[in-house]
């Protein structure tokens, strides 16, 4: 729990007659670690608070009175003092807790999965006192207990140094692994049928110092001296972890958490460290195949016939309809890289802007493009004020949870959460605002105004968030901001940040879509209306044109449809040929027999993808995708942070990278995408796309914490001039990035409105054949929608669709030890307050019709009373579409029926 | 109860419970002078309170031997609500002081309390009462109602502004709550393990973190009668710094074992042993006694004109620690006892640093193996070595590589035997044996060649 940025005063501190100069407040075991120095030490984390307990770390300090045998992970640093390490006393001390340490343990080294990385035989190795003078017997436990489904507990091996339980209940807050009994018999356990089911449990595996603590997965997997590393980020969601990915023998073994100061803390999600057997173990397409017709068997075929199929439906629709009657869905899974090929050959070869990475459960990209923004750091900054209005964090989007969690439980930081229903959030909340689904921006608003607070919200609770978020002497407020329920539009989530702007000028905002790369999606064009590096089709008209090298009116006219258009007009037999990028529309758009409909009208179906699915089996061409782990390339976090991901296995069968396969694609329409290498992509990128001006490789390795996009002003080298044929491509085009407002500066100005002198200079050179720079990388906020909510129906509740970490998607679902976590669809419950399953006169577990103008379903209900009166909360389940059929997508609400069953 | 002490030695503590079985109501409590204290100390200023105490120089009775009022003045100013926390978790081997105090006077430990408060300024106090002395917690519980009921206690008190309430926590069952920090854990609802010192010294980070008061059961008990008879009267009682009264449980192999009330300072091993109880029973010799506790190393019989006075003791090399005296006769196999003693640490050690969950264990296992005739040559250095790595050097008072003074109270006994019966450890081991271990402490000595070399010539030796 130690913040390296809080307090840079020094003390003078000599550590084994070295002068050193430390932090102020640093612990002598840090500040020795930073100086080269190590001291043994098993209890101590450097993300935890410090305990003192297994007495390894223990070094002579002298701070005036005598040296004395002291931890030196409780010890602050301070003038003056002066550190020994290595002396008689600190060794015979060290010798002694080591010897202890094993007397108990089993010593089944060859056995354990631990050996070869175990800190215990390290340390016994470089401090232990090298024979063992224990005669008597040792403990003995039952071996392996399961303490969940995903964590194994060998208690003989344990040497209680409170790592794990720490975790869950500093950490996580999920404090379901406790010290049991007393002395000598002092065990780690849970409580008798309370398993230790936590999102975060894997993380406690990691940190094990010893092999107590194994994963299902992992378990006699590989021994570590055969693994190789790979560092790389996790595409589990959009937080982007740092990971390292252990392999052998070109099997994904493992993922560990790597702590990325800006971003992950070395912790991870089990849905994200458990992921990868998805992509080792999981059902993958190994070859392409086509079906010749609707009926008939899929047919295995070489990649030159899969392609030339794939470009013939293209050529063909542009021949028959025009650009217009190819439409792309999915991308957001891919590479940066993949995302960029995929948008030039869609805008640039193709010629059509129906392209949409989000399947019409995300946000608005003009919207999150066009707000401030915040990093995670900034958001969870020491004592600072933060508003979420967003997606439950703890279900989508694990280790920001954890973030936030800290900032608010251990760093002073204030949350008030604006919600419909309680979410992970709710319990370090200063105050959960209940806001009926549809009516937030006017909370808010209220919030941020200092209004009385509307009606139906607990007075207690606003007067309580108002004076946290009218509290300006805790900074600029910060805002968590996303989509709280798939029944409430995007419209609503635009609505509030126009009022939050309105109010605040300071705020800034990090916007929560869930996606693995939906940012890099957004930031390389592969979304209606946009380019590629954050311009709209208008402002970048021209820059990126002559960047690909051919005409402006090459590129798409107009807007696009989104992912709600483009399947309508599939459906209405209006588009030709459909690409799906590892899209799943039928499992995850809101109205699925809408999907399915679109993909059996459509004439020419092309899922490139990476496992068999609901859409894909409508497919008339499958390409299969090498996807995480196979692929090198870069990601975007939900910050803007590009950072790599790396190929630590070789692709099944015979799949190739998705940018290969939009090159090869481009080659098969007698079209050059213009690259040969991942190299040659990002260098493209650094040329072409505003926002990632200046991102070169070099750039890159600078921080293996990644780079946030766009690079601060002055930081950025200037652009390269483009290999186009106009001279005078590159007429003052460093003057972009400097245009782009920094997220640091938290310019809400900047970014809200370009600067007339920007528009003007856009608009006056729009007519001669120099490319002029587009008007910074930001584009121009949607306007504030006008919500229209029904009023409450007296009969009437509201629904409120949110999501699970597990749940029936495909990377759960491919994960064998992940997908008996989900809860089977049909047990999936629609929760109600308890008051109103008193007034219904039913109980927990009765089965209830919720019906819609859209359709019904028959679900258990459960009383919670997280859940406000008037309004039914479900979690989605994209397998069966439950919960998602009830939405009405054209309205900003759904409300519903509730019946009981008979 | 022992009634023979001397007249002129008033029995500040015990004198009521010594003379009426009723002295646990507050009607006998009231009639016999009780909540006079109180009456007296609230019209004073808290600050003059303090002063008061500090004057009697009344030294904390739960072993550390700390002056309660300077102890007072370490909460930092200004920083509010403070706490007493009243430790009543006595449960070292050979202590039951407290628990008469609590069973027979609760009123003057209530009333101690009360004064304590109002010095200290809280108005919350947490009384831990040890979870196995169920007496003692229903004539607690009553007292407090009639205490409550009597206006002594609640809101505004006695007709004053200020206003107090005590609760009555029940331990659980575990030793370790008896060291202040793992008590505040448990009354906080935690599992009672130590806090690290620093940071968290009660005084400055306590009970949630706030400022905290731990005092002892009998050092509160004495709060009235100072406040009656002022500190003076008090501080004409004793020796040295050690003033006033002590209570000493005598336990083991005497004639009248129990609890007795002395002059602090004054008195010596041998008035307590062959005067206040007998003498060693059966007339037999006397081979060793423990000083203060289970913790504490032993004394034998050159020891027995040492004062019980804190500093003569320490100096010898010992403590008087929680006043528990356990005395051993020529008949007493003390090896066993030591394993007997070791034992209790490793069960009661709370498990949460290496040294002392580990440690004790293990020296319990090797005694046990020697007992068992199973022990090697080296088995008696294994021994000692064990005891260093968990109190370095063996030192008095000792070092430590664990978190609290548990560990280290395992050590003491077993090096107070090697050094000075070396030959019982050789009986059960059939062969001699070396030691390579230092073994710093003062009464780690061997046997003294003379008769002459009596208490004062082993006290500040210091044997290598």
């Amino acid at each position: 729990m130690t913040d390296t940025n809080q307090d840079v005063s020094t003390v003078q501190v000599t550590i084994d007659g070295r002068a050193i100069e430390a932090r102020k407040g640093e612990l002598v075991i840090a500040a020795a670690e930073r100086n080269d120095v190590y001291i043994p030490r098993f209890c101590w984390h450097n993300r935890m608070n410090p305990v003192g307990m297994c007495r390894m770390c223990l070094v002579e300090i002298d701070t005036g009175r005598g040296p004395a045998l002291q931890p030196s992970c409780m010890i602050e640093c301070s003038d003056g003092m002066t550190v020994q390490t290595a002396t008689e006393t600190v060794v015979k001390a060290q010798e002694g807790v080591l010897e202890f340490l094993l007397i108990n343990h089993p010593l089944d080294c060859p056995v354990c999965d631990k050996g070869g990385e175990c800190p215990l035989q390290d340390q016994t190795m470089s401090h232990g006192p090298g024979e063992s003078r224990y005669v008597e017997e040792k403990r003995h436990k039952e071996k392996p207990i399961n303490v969940s489904e995903l964590v194994l507990l060998d208690r003989e091996r344990c040497i209680l140094c409170d790592r794990c339980t720490r975790f869950a209940k500093e950490v996580a807050g999920d404090p379901l692994i406790h010290f049991l009994n007393r002395g000598n018999t002092t065990e780690i356990n849970t409580f008798p049928d309370h398993e230790f089911s936590s999102y975060f449990s894997g993380n406690t595996v990691q940190i094990c110092p010893v092999g107590a603590l194994t994963s299902t997965p992992y378990r006699f997997k590989a021994r570590p001296w055969d693994l190789a590393h790979t560092e790389s980020t996790c595409t589990g969601c959009s937080v982007g972890c740092r990971i390292v990915i252990d392999t052998s023998r070109d099997e994904l073994l493992r993922f560990d958490g790597v702590d990325s100061e800006p971003v992950n803390w070395s912790w991870l999600c089990d849905r994200g460290r458990f992921g990868f057997e998805a992509f080792e173990r999981g059902a993958r397409l190994t070859d392409p195949f086509v079906r010749r017709d609707a009926q008939s068997e899929p047919e295995v075929v070489r990649w030159t016939d899969a392609l030339d199929r794939t470009a013939e439906a293209v050529t063909g629709a542009l021949d028959n309809a025009g650009a217009g009657s190819v439409a792309v869905l999915g991308g957001a899974h891919l590479t940066n890289e993949a995302q960029y090929a995929w948008a030039k050959l869609a805008k640039g070869v193709i010629g059509t802007d129906h392209v949409d990475a989000q399947l019409d459960d995300g946000l608005d990209p003009r919207l999150v493009l066009g707000l401030p923004g915040a990093t995670i750091a900034e958001t969870c900054a020491a004592g600072g004020t933060i508003l979420v209005y967003a997606n439950d964090v703890k279900e989508e989007l694990g280790v920001l949870y954890l973030r936030l969690r800290h900032a608010a439980v251990w760093d002073g930081a204030k949350v008030v959460e604006v919600s419909a229903t309680a979410s992970g959030i709710t319990p370090f909340a200063t105050a959960s605002v209940r806001a009926r689904p549809g009516t937030g921006p006017d909370v808010v608003d209220a919030l941020l105004r200092g209004d009385a607070a509307p009606d139906g919200v607990d007075g207690d609770v606003f007067a309580r968030a108002a004076e946290v978020l009218g509290d300006t002497a805790r900074g600029p407020l910060r805002v968590v901001l996303g989509r709280p329920s798939l029944a409430e539009s995007a419209a609503v989530a635009t609505s509030v940040a126009h009022r939050i702007l309105e109010q605040r000028a300071d705020a800034t905002f990090l916007t929560t879509l869930r996606r693995s790369n939906v940012y890099g999606a957004i930031d390389m064009g592969l979304v209606p209306g946009l380019l590629p590096g954050r311009v709209t089709l208008e402002d970048g008209r021209s820059s990126v044109a002559s960047g690909w090298g051919i005409a402006a009116n090459e590129l798409p006219n107009a807007s696009g449809l989104d992912a709600r258009g483009i399947l309508t007009a599939a459906a209405a037999g209006k588009v030709d040929t459909l690409i799906l990028l590892g899209a799943d529309p039928v499992a995850d758009f809101a109205d699925h027999e809408l999907a399915e409909r679109a993909l059996q009208t459509t004439p020419n179906v092309i899922a490139v993808d990476l496992f068999p699915n609901e859409s894909n089996r409508y497919a008339h061409v499958v390409l299969p995708a090498s996807g995480f782990g196979a692929s090198d390339g870069t990601t975007t976090n939900l910050e803007g942070r590009v950072t790599r991901v790396a190929q630590a296995v070789a692709p099944p069968g015979n799949a190739h990278a998705d940018w290969v396969i939009a090159a090869e694609l481009a080659f098969a329409l007698d079209a050059d995408l213009g690259f040969d290498s991942l190299e040659d992509i990002r260098a493209e990128i650094a040329r072409t796309a505003p926002s990632h001006a200046g991102l070169t490789d070099e750039v890159l390795d600078t921080d293996p914490n990644g780079i946030v996009v766009p690079l601060p002003a002055g930081e950025a080298p200037a652009l390269e001039s483009s290999a186009s044929d106009e001279a005078d491509a590159a007429e003052s085009p460093d003057a972009d990035p400097a245009d782009a407002p920094a997220p640091e500066d938290g310019d809400a100005a900047s970014a809200e409105a370009p600067s007339d002198a920007d528009a003007a200079d856009g608009s006056d050179s729009a007519d001669g054949d120099q490319p002029e720079a587009p008007r910074g990388a930001t584009v121009e906020l949607p306007p504030r929608p006008e919500l229209r909510i029904p009023a409450p129906d007296a009969y009437g509740f509201r629904l409120v669709v949110t999501r699970k970490m597990y749940d029936q998607g495909t990377i759960v679902q491919q994960s064998p030890h992940l997908a008996p976590l989900a809860t089977p669809p049909a047990d999936v419950p629609a929760r109600l307050h308890p008051a109103e399953l008193a007034q219904l006169g039913i109980a927990d577990g009765a089965l209830v019709r919720i019906s819609g103008a859209r359709g019904q379903i028959t679900v258990p209900v459960l009383g919670d009373s997280g859940v406000p009166r008037r309004v039914v909360a479900y979690a989605r389940d994209a397998a069966s579409g439950a919960g998602v059929d009830l939405i009405e997508p054209d309205l900003a609400v759904t409300d519903v029926h509730v019946e009981t069953v008979s | 109860m022992s009634d023979t002490s001397p007249d002129r030695i008033p029995q500040i503590v015990t004198g009521r419970l010594a003379a009426h079985d009723d002295a646990h109501t507050i009607a006998r409590y009231e009639a016999t002078g009780g909540y006079a204290g109180l009456r007296a100390a609230l019209e004073l200023a808290p600050d003059d309170v303090t002063a008061q105490v500090k004057e009697a120089s009344l030294l904390g009775r739960g072993g550390a031997g700390f002056p309660a009022g300077v102890k007072w003045g370490f909460c930092p100013p200004g920083v509010w609500p403070r706490y007493l926390v009243v430790n009543g978790d006595e449960s070292e081997p050979g202590t039951y002081k407290d628990r008469i105090l609590m069973e027979r006077d609760p009123h003057q430990l209530i009333e101690g309390i009360l004064i304590a408060c109002y010095a200290i300024g809280c108005a919350q106090a947490f009384l831990y009462c040890r979870g196995e002395m169920a007496l003692a917690h229903e004539r607690l519980g009553a007292a407090l109602n009639e205490a409550y009921a009597a206006g002594y206690i609640g809101k505004n008190i006695l007709g004053t502004d200020y206003s107090i309430d005590v609760v009555l926590h029940w331990g659980a069952g575990a030793y370790i709550v008896g060291e202040e920090t793992a008590l505040i854990e448990s009354l906080e609802g935690n599992r009672g393990m130590p806090r690290l010192k620093p940071p968290f010294f009660p005084a400055a980070k306590g009970l949630y973190l706030q400022p905290t008061v731990v005092n002892n059961v009998e050092t509160l008990s004495n709060l009235p009668w100072i406040m009656t008879n002022g500190a003076e009267a008090f501080h004409a009682l004793g020796a040295e710094t050690s003033r006033g009264t002590r209570l000493f449980a005598v336990s083991g192999h005497v004639e009248n074992p129990g609890v007795h009330e002395v002059e602090f300072g004054t008195t010596t091993f041998r008035d307590l042993i062959y005067g206040h109880c007998g003498g060693i029973r059966e007339g037999r010799d006397l081979k060793a006694f423990v000083p203060g506790g289970a913790s504490s190393p032993w004394f034998f019989e050159e020891h027995l004109d040492l004062p019980l006075e804190t500093k003569a003791v320490g100096n010898a090399g010992s403590m008087l620690g929680s006043g528990a005296i356990v005395v051993m006769d020529s008949e007493t196999d003390v090896v066993k006892a030591s394993r007997t003693l070791v034992r209790f640490f490793a069960v009661e050690s709370c498990g949460k640093c290496t040294p002392c969950r580990e440690g004790t264990t293990w020296m319990e296992r090797i005694l046990d193996r020697i007992i068992a005739g199973q022990g090697r040559a080296s088995d008696v250095d294994l021994l000692l070595d064990v005891c260093d790595n968990i109190s370095p050097e063996l030192t008095w008072p000792p070092k430590q590589t664990t978190i609290c003074p548990l560990g280290p109270s395992a050590p003491p006994s077993v090096a107070s035997i090697v050094r000075r019966f070396p030959e019982e450890f050789e009986r059960y081991l059939g062969t001699s044996f070396e030691v390579t271990v230092p073994m710093k402490g003062a009464a780690y000595v061997p046997k003294p060649d003379t008769a002459a070399a009596g208490a004062s010539g082993s006290s500040g030796e210091s044997p290598s």
